[in-house]
């Protein structure tokens, strides 16, 4: 990884094994020596808390799939099934349904840390990209969980999602049908999402590992977004990092068992435990509450291909902003109109999940109606989600480009270890 | 109803694509009905991280599905035996295993249940025993739309996991019924709920801008005071009934709430202290790195 190897095997076997398999010296290059720069913050225990969501999700989904059955006629029954009469099915349940989200809190924390601090920018483009990756092929995992318990959201949400694939002309019927695997979502498309549901998480593992490869090649970027100069601006991985990331852990864990235990459905909809009915359509078809500002997004265009194009784009723009961003200053600390930017940024994607929840033409100032802007009132949710979507792709197209030419940054430091640092050592400070 | 019945059309494509392009155009200029009444709030012993249910209250709403609910409502996940399962209504710690509870036994005699004669393959009836599944009371979805005007009564066994509100959605709507405000036609055999979700625009012929709150539903108003007689001498009113047989839902719902609440505090209380124990670490570690 990076920097030389101070493994030093110090038992007969370990100097056997690290000639034939030097796995303990991967293992303690990757974890124990690994230098981690000093001054990271809370903001960087995401990585392992995210870790340990996908360790959850594997663990509980495979137990799951011991008692599920992949049936259209038995799917919903199997479901209720292990919430009554499997010992402890009912906790391995959700577990694994709050643990989608909880996995998708750390990542958008995840995500947003990398763009306040410049972490996608150079030498850290692979490792942003991998990171993209993985949050797609979480994107599909989640999407495809959802439609296992077949009830009435699973089916009406497959119906929807899966039609979109038709707005692509000429193909579009081609892919939906494949999608399908016939003419209408039915069992043969609840088997296979079953089975790619079980796929992509190892698919994930595979590209978290590059992921964690990456990282350890060109190192943590950290808040100042200055690149560690020498051993004084690191630490070891173990014990710092690993101490620090094992008491976010347990603190995240405290929210995910405040879910668990004490409120399990609230991030679910009330519907999906109305077995699924191909006659019967839910009044309002809402996604999952994670994919949200991209299903406002999509409702904000009023054509329907532009609609599509405009979600996938605007995912799309993450790929891209290693290559948008024009600023030679990494850290928006040193960056203070950039930083006014993101956080406006933060309110349009929340703003963006709010409107994605909301009936399009529901007034967002209840009882205020004014006039008719093109196909709706502008006080309609519909409208905000327009404002909010075109501040959304201004930001990467033209206020991250622009920005990083023509703005006054502050000055960065030489060092991560030469300015005062939040929690100086007491006495003599260390080399 | 506000679900909107679909033609077998919703099968072909056409329909998905319709579908998918009434929610991105958002409904267009359509008139919005104002959205059902909100239930009333509850204080239900369940509630609350340390809240379990009350054995009495769920003997007493088992009593109203029994002979009340049970008339057209299925609850066909569930079977006898879960009566007497711990945190159930007639759980009694002498039979851990719910299927020997003799109460539970006398409950499922009382019906009796199709089977199959081994020796002659003939369908036969014979007693329920604890565990067969709650029986049904029709024989299937077009015979009890026939029974009841074309509506079909839902399976209960989720129902107030399925409903938005849960048992205090269930609680307003079985206490709800009123008599419909002047201007609203509401067919023979259906009836005023202000807390039944629908959209009555076509059916007023009042005021536009004052639309009747709710929808109209197929359930005759189906608890009256006195209807149910409690055994434990608890007082039969309507909202009595009501609240006893939602409670009741909720546990149908969801048996093994009170094994997640106490399963709650003993994990919150670990984590905490391991939270604790980790943060002390963290501390004692950076004591001597500047950070």
């Amino acid at each position: 990884m990076s920097g030389h190897s101070t493994y030093q095997p110090k038992t007969g076997f370990e100097r056997w094994l690290d000639s034939r398999l030097p796995i303990i010296r991967l293992a303690h290059d990757t974890a124990v020596s690994y230098p981690t720069p000093r001054n990271l913050n809370y903001w960087w225990t995401f990585g392992g808390i995210l870790t340990l969501c996908l360790g959850v999700q594997i663990i509980t989904g495979i137990i799951l799939a011991m008692h599920y059955t992949a049936s259209a006629d038995h799917a919903f029954n199997s479901v209720e099934h292990i919430m009554r009469d499997v010992n402890y099915g009912w906790l391995i349940r959700y577990m694994h349904a709050n643990g989608a989200s909880m996995f998708f809190i750390a990542v958008y924390i995840h995500m947003f840390r990398g763009l306040y601090y410049g972490s996608y920018k150079a030498p850290r483009e692979v490792l942003w990209l991998l990171g993209c990756i993985i949050y797609l092929l979480m994107m599909a995992t989640g999407f495809m969980g959802y439609v296992l318990p077949w009830g009435q959201m699973s089916f009406h949400g497959t119906v929807v999602i899966t039609n979109l694939f038709g707005a692509f002309p000429i193909v579009g019927e081609a892919i939906t049908t494949w999608l399908w695997g016939g003419f209408a979502v039915d069992n043969p498309t609840l088997n296979r999402f079953f089975s790619l549901h079980y796929l992509l998480p190892f698919v994930i593992a595979g590209v978290v590992i590059l992921h964690i490869w990456a990282l350890h090649v060109v190192g943590q970027n950290n808040p100042t977004g200055v690149e560690p100069k020498s051993k004084a601006d690191t630490v070891p991985f173990t014990p710092y990092a690993t101490v620090k990331d094992g008491f976010a852990m347990s603190v995240f864990l405290i929210l995910f068992a405040t879910f668990v235990f004490y409120m399990p459905n609230a991030l679910g909809h009330a519907d999906n435990y109305i077995p699924a009915n191909p006659l019967v359509t839910p009044a309002h078809i809402v996604p999952e509450w994670y994919y949200l500002p991209f299903y406002a997004i999509l409702r904000a265009v009023p054509d329907k291909l532009m609609g599509v194009l405009a979600m996938f784009a605007s995912i799309g723009c993450f790929f891209a902003l290693p290559w948008l961003d024009t600023s030679k200053v990494r850290s928006l600390r040193y960056r203070p109109t950039a930083k006014l930017y993101f956080w406006i940024f933060v309110l349009a994607c929340l703003v963006l999940g709010y409107c994605g929840g909301r009936l399009p033409d529901d007034p967002v100032i209840p009882g205020l109606k004014t006039f008719i802007l093109g196909d709706s009132d502008p006080n309609s949710f519909v409208w905000l989600s327009r404002i909010a979507t075109a501040y959304y792709f201004a930001y990467f197209a033209v206020i991250i480009p622009v920005l990083g030419l023509v703005e006054k940054t502050l000055p960065v430091p030489e060092t991560i270890a030469s300015p005062a640092l939040s929690h100086p050592a007491p006495a003599k400070t260390e080399a | 109803m506000t679900l909107k019945l679909l033609s077998k059309a919703v099968f072909s494509k056409a329909m998905g694509l319709a579908l998918t392009g009434a929610l991105l155009a958002g409904g267009g200029a359509m008139a919005q009905a104002p959205h059902p009444e909100e239930p009333e709030n509850i204080q239900w012993s369940f509630e609350g991280p340390l809240g379990k249910f009350d054995q009495a209250q769920l003997q007493r709403g088992y009593k109203v599905y029994r002979e009340v609910c049970a008339a057209c409502h299925s609850m066909s996940l569930l079977s006898f035996r879960n009566l007497g399962d711990k945190g159930g209504p007639f759980y009694a710690p002498r039979y851990p295993n719910s299927n020997d509870n003799p109460y539970v036994k006398s409950l499922a005699a009382e019906y009796e249940v199709d089977d199959i004669d081994s020796e002659t393959g003939d369908v036969i009836k014979r007693p329920a025993i604890s565990a067969d599944r709650l029986p049904s009371p029709f024989k299937n979805e077009a015979a009890a739309r026939a029974s009841n005007g074309g509506s079909l009564p839902p399976d209960m066994s989720v129902l107030a996991k399925a409903r938005e509100g849960g048992p205090d959605y269930i609680h307003a709507i079985l206490t709800g019924y009123r008599d419909p405000p002047a201007g609203l036609k509401v067919d023979p055999g259906k009836f005023y709920n202000p807390y039944f979700p629908g959209d009555l625009t076509s059916a007023w012929s009042g005021d536009p801008a004052h639309i009747p709150h709710g929808g109209v539903i197929g359930m005759i108003p189906p608890l009256r005071d006195g209807l149910v007689t409690f055994d434990d001498g608890t007082k039969s009113t309507l909202d009595q009934q009501a609240k006893d047989v939602s409670a009741f839902l909720m546990w149908a719902a969801e048996p093994k709430l009170n094994e997640r609440h106490q399963m709650g505090a003993a994990v919150m209380i670990y984590l905490l202290l391991l939270s604790g124990l980790l943060y002390a670490s963290y501390r004692k570690v950076w004591k001597n790195e500047s950070h």
